[in-house]
């Protein structure tokens, strides 16, 4: 395994935005991460590269405890980890060149110095699909799509084991976000990088995802490989979430019902007890009030859910009790 | 009679590198109660269009031309004063970027009433009461918590919703959603387009939607314009477009999308937009044509009927006849 | 690959300076601005060395209008205005310019660590901020005139003192906004030292705010070492400084209006010039303000 999360817990304040979640990531595999926005997913990813101290719980990564090391000791490990950010605008220094930018992890890992780093930064350029002449551009010159190859460069100069990759694409329009999401492909097939995948965009997952994990509130609800999840989703937020995906067809989008989800989106600061999904799942009965179920898969294996109403025998169906 | 008529509207930028032509020529109708979506790759003009509507471009360099009338009564040249009390009434914004367009020096409850006060002549009890009560139509757990907090203090998404509760606080007549639902996930996405077709029902708010998700245009857009360099390039009602798209751009773009996979890959639209400071007599697209010929070189392509005659397309030659 | 490697190396530092100059060049009220301020560099190193000596008392003309032998009139000693304001350039530009250097030297950094480490540290500093900005500046200058004696030295301290509080105030609340952006996220990731973040990342993209501070601490300094001297804790009286001649200047504006135009001419160019200057700095160093 090259990333090991295990009950990892982060509070901001009286926040719970990571509340006991645990997943794992093996060599080359593409974990995707979704859920509802402001459930935790980029927390998690701030966790992982150590940007923000865990409360509590563990993280390996590649067999190494980092979970409390220091910002010193943190560094040389960084060789190995590296995140692709949400926004491309505010994650590129506006007053570094392009250049500057894609060559800083070479230069604090002494594997360059600056005048050597310029043929391996010109090399990482032209990967992820950007003209030499770019190397001497500032960021507010380049468009969203060529903003986000360039810190697609910065993540995977060094060829970390483990990339982290909080919604890369969302910010760009289809045709862009197709040729990042190509280029995303090719350099993981292969350079074989792992990668843990964060958006809340169900299309991408499912082009990108060896696996899927679903998360609410904190929580990981369900995970599986991506075709079991697409195919079979089992909880009932899982399968809120699927309904709720436009798809890009009118006719069929239009005959599509939706499970719509009552109730008030509970605050993190005070989750409900029991299962944290009951004030909006429709399926919810009395033993949901006051028992959290487990993360457990008592179907097959690898596709775990935690919900009390999947059984060896039987699956919920949250379309269907309306 | 329409209720918002843009006939030939043309506007430029005054920039240091000289006249950017931002949108070339635009004629677009909305009727009463009807939902109109914008699409195409960023910086094509989408925005600049629909701002010119509540004219909220910068006065200094904005050389706008051509015509924009709501009611039959022409907005461009109105004075200012008149054109403050449209603003926020009987138009109203959802702006792309919700952390810039909110005053990070107040709470989010003294902007929406705010504008409640201003333009509703609410006391100030009523209008407070009228937040909460917007703030939850959109979905914001514990509004009447949420109301004393500021900006800075609310996730990505809840920013986005705040924003949205202003914009429809005025029941507005003409609602400019600029790419509204972004930062959302997919259930409270969903959740954003019922507050519109609610609107749409109980009002007959029109509304002018900019995204970049098809899957969202196909969910909600009666009718669908996509814009490419400033022009539009193609215009019809939803299924009709989606069914028998015709210019090789929107055809582009429903092949890159992540569900329109083909072996793991994605259909990209090759090469670059073109320069926004020249404009020769010829194609805007043709570089990045597939089906592109001579006379598409030589000649502009105008907006003419297709087969049926409201599916307007500006291409030598269309595809999709099937 | 082969060919993307064989592209010549890196932009050098020598290169982007010579950018950043080309960029300044182009820019007319900038340049306007450095051509004053090296202007008044050169009127305090050469004038005094050109013109005579600004004590020296000329009892046939005092109070003079402009003469050919006192080409800006002389005060009411009969000391000649001209030498007076070129040996005063020296006294009011070190006043103006070392005390505003010595606030940025000391406070940036103590503003760059307070902000950027938050913790206990930041806490201590702004306490000490507000216990510094509550105590009269005017007591301090007291103090410190009575232990170093009252001197060009004690007028920089003072005066640097007294902006202190303000440099750190500016450049904490630009860290505190700046270290919440992703690129500072990006380069923790990219295993950068804090010290690099700090210096290359941080501190050039909060100049912009520095930059203003100092384009109107300078002046204001100018003007503040007049208080000093006035009151006898700056530069002793021979010596001239455009201060102390504004100040005293003041009364004889209904017999001689000149002795108080040529000091204050100077202060407001002074003003004018570090303005442009600093203006010119700030869009210059931010790659987003255009070529
Ligand atoms: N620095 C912070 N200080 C306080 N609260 C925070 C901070 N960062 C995040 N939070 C809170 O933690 C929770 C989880 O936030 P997080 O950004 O991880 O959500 P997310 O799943 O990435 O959401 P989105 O899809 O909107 O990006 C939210 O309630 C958020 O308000
Ligand atoms: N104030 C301005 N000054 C100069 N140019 C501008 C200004 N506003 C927009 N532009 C330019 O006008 C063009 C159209 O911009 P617009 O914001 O309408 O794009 P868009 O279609 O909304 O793109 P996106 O999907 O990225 O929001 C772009 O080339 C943009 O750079
Ligand atoms: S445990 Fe109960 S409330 Fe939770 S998802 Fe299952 S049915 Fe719904
Ligand atoms: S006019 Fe020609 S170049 Fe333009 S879209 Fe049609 S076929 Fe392509
Ligand atoms: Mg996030
Ligand atoms: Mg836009």
């Amino acid at each position: 395994m090259i990333l090991e999360i295990d009950n990892l817990v982060k509070h901001y304040g009286q926040v719970r935005a990571v509340d006991g979640l645990s997943l794992s990531i093996g060599q080359g595999e593409v974990l995707g991460l979704v859920g509802e926005s402001g459930s935790g997913k980029s927390t998690v990813g701030k966790c992982v590269l150590r940007l923000t101290e865990p409360t509590s719980g563990g993280i390996r990564l590649d067999g190494r405890d980092i979970t409390h090391l220091s910002r010193r000791a943190m560094r040389p490990l960084r060789r190995d980890v590296h995140m692709v950010f949400q926004d491309p605008y505010s994650s590129l220094n506006p007053r570094f060149t392009i250049e500057q930018i894609v060559g800083e992890p070479l230069l604090h890992h002494g594997i360059a110095s600056r005048r050597e780093a310029g043929g391996r930064v010109a090399a990482m350029l032209e990967q992820v699909g950007l003209r030499p002449e770019m190397r001497s551009r500032f960021p507010h010159e380049l468009s969203g799509g060529q903003r986000q190859r360039v810190g697609l460069a910065r993540a995977l100069i060094l060829e970390p084991k483990l990339v982290v990759a909080d919604e890369p694409v969302s910010a760009l329009d289809v045709s862009v976000q197709a040729s990042v999401l190509n280029l995303i492909t090719d350099l993981q097939r292969e350079m074989g990088f792992s990668c843990l995948f964060i958006t809340h965009d169900l299309s991408v997952v499912e082009f990108l995802a060896d696996r899927v994990a679903v998360m609410y509130l904190g929580k990981i609800v369900e995970s599986g490989p991506t075709a079991q999840i697409f195919a079979e989703p089992r909880h009932p937020y899982t399968q809120a979430l699927l309904s709720a995906a436009p798809v890009a067809d009118p006719v069929r989008q239009r005959e599509r019902r939706r499970i719509v989800l009552g109730g008030d989106v509970p605050s993190p600061v005070d989750p409900p007890a029991g299962c944290r999904f009951h004030t909006r799942c429709p399926l919810a009965y009395d033993a949901c009030r006051t028992s959290e179920p487990a993360l457990t898969d008592p179907r097959t294996s690898g596709h775990p859910v935690a919900c009390h109403l999947v059984t060896a025998d039987h699956v919920p169906d949250a379309a269907v009790n309306r | 009679m329409s209720l918002l008529e843009i006939t030939d509207l043309t506007v430029d930028f005054d920039t240091e590198d000289g006249l950017v032509q931002a949108v070339r020529g635009i004629s677009l109708e909305l009727g009463e109660g009807e939902i109109l979506a914008l699409c195409g790759e960023s910086g094509c003009g989408k925005s600049v269009t629909a701002m010119s509507v509540p004219r909220l471009l910068p006065p200094d360099t904005t050389r706008l031309s051509g015509s924009v009338k709501l009611d039959g009564r022409e907005l461009t040249t109105l004075p200012e004063s008149r054109m403050r009390q449209i603003r926020g009434k009987d138009v109203s914004v959802v702006f792309q970027e919700p952390m810039t367009s909110l005053n990070p020096s107040f709470t989010v409850g003294y902007q929406i009433t705010e504008v409640l006060r201003r333009h509703e002549g609410l006391s100030r009890r009523a209008a407070r009461d009228r937040a909460v009560e917007l703030l939850e139509l959109v979905g914001i757990p514990l509004p009447a918590r949420r109301i004393k907090e500021y900006p800075h203090q609310l996730s990505g998404g809840m920013r986005q919703r705040v924003m949205i509760a202003i914009a429809v606080a005025c029941s507005p007549r003409v609602l400019i959603a600029d790419e509204p639902t972004t930062a959302l996930d997919v259930t409270i996405q969903a959740g954003v387009l019922d507050v519109f077709r609610d609107l749409r029902d109980r009002l007959g708010t029109a509304v002018i939607l900019i995204t970049h998700d098809l899957g969202v245009v196909a969910d909600i857009a009666d009718r669908a314009v996509v814009m490419y360099a400033g022009r539009a390039v193609e215009q019809a009602p939803v299924t009709e477009l989606f069914a028998r798209p015709r210019h090789p751009y929107t055809l582009g773009l429903m092949n890159a999308l992540p569900s329109a996979a083909v072996n793991g890959r994605l259909a990209e639209i090759p090469g670059m937009v073109p320069s926004p400071l020249t404009d020769p007599d010829e194609c805007a697209f043709q570089a990045r044509c597939t089906r592109a010929q001579d006379d598409c070189r030589r000649k502009r392509p105008q907006l003419e009927p297709q087969q049926p005659d409201d599916h307007l397309a500006a291409c030598f030659h269309p595809g999709g006849q099937s | 690959m082969a060919d993307a490697l064989a592209v010549p190396v890196t932009t050098g530092r020598a290169d982007r300076r010579r950018r950043l100059w080309r960029r300044f060049r182009r820019r007319p009220m900038p340049m306007a601005g450095l051509v004053l301020v090296a202007g008044f560099l050169l009127l305090a190193l050469l004038g005094p060395l050109l013109t005579g000596d600004p004590s020296a008392q000329d009892y046939t003309a005092t109070l003079a209008p402009p003469s050919g032998a006192h080409p800006l009139g002389t005060d009411d000693l009969g000391r000649d205005a001209l030498a007076r304001i070129a040996h005063g350039a020296q006294v009011s530009l070190q006043a103006g310019v070392l005390s505003t250097l010595l606030a940025m030297v000391i406070g940036i950094p103590i503003g760059l660590v307070a902000g950027f480490y938050r913790r206990w540290l930041d806490p201590v500093v702004m306490r000490l901020v507000d216990v510094t900005l509550a105590f009269p500046f005017l007591v301090f200058a007291v103090g410190l005139a009575a232990i170093i004696g009252p001197s060009l030295k004690g007028v920089v301290l003072a005066l640097g003192f007294s902006q202190l509080p303000a440099v750190i105030r500016i450049t904490r609340g630009e860290v505190l906004a700046i270290r919440e952006m992703d690129y500072v996220a990006a380069a923790i990731a990219d295993g950068a030292t804090d010290r690099h973040i700090l210096l290359r990342y941080v501190l050039p993209n909060c100049s912009s705010p520095l930059i203003v501070q100092a384009t109107v601490a300078i002046p204001a300094a100018i003007i503040g070492e007049s208080t000093l001297s006035f009151l006898g804790l700056g530069v002793q009286p021979p010596t001239p400084s455009w201060g102390v001649m504004l100040t005293t200047a003041q009364q004889y504006l209904d017999v001689a209006p000149w002795l108080a135009i040529w000091p204050g001419l100077m202060i407001a160019l002074a003003t004018l010039g570090f303005n442009l200057l600093g203006d010119g700095l700030r869009d210059v160093l931010d790659p987003r303000s255009g070529r």
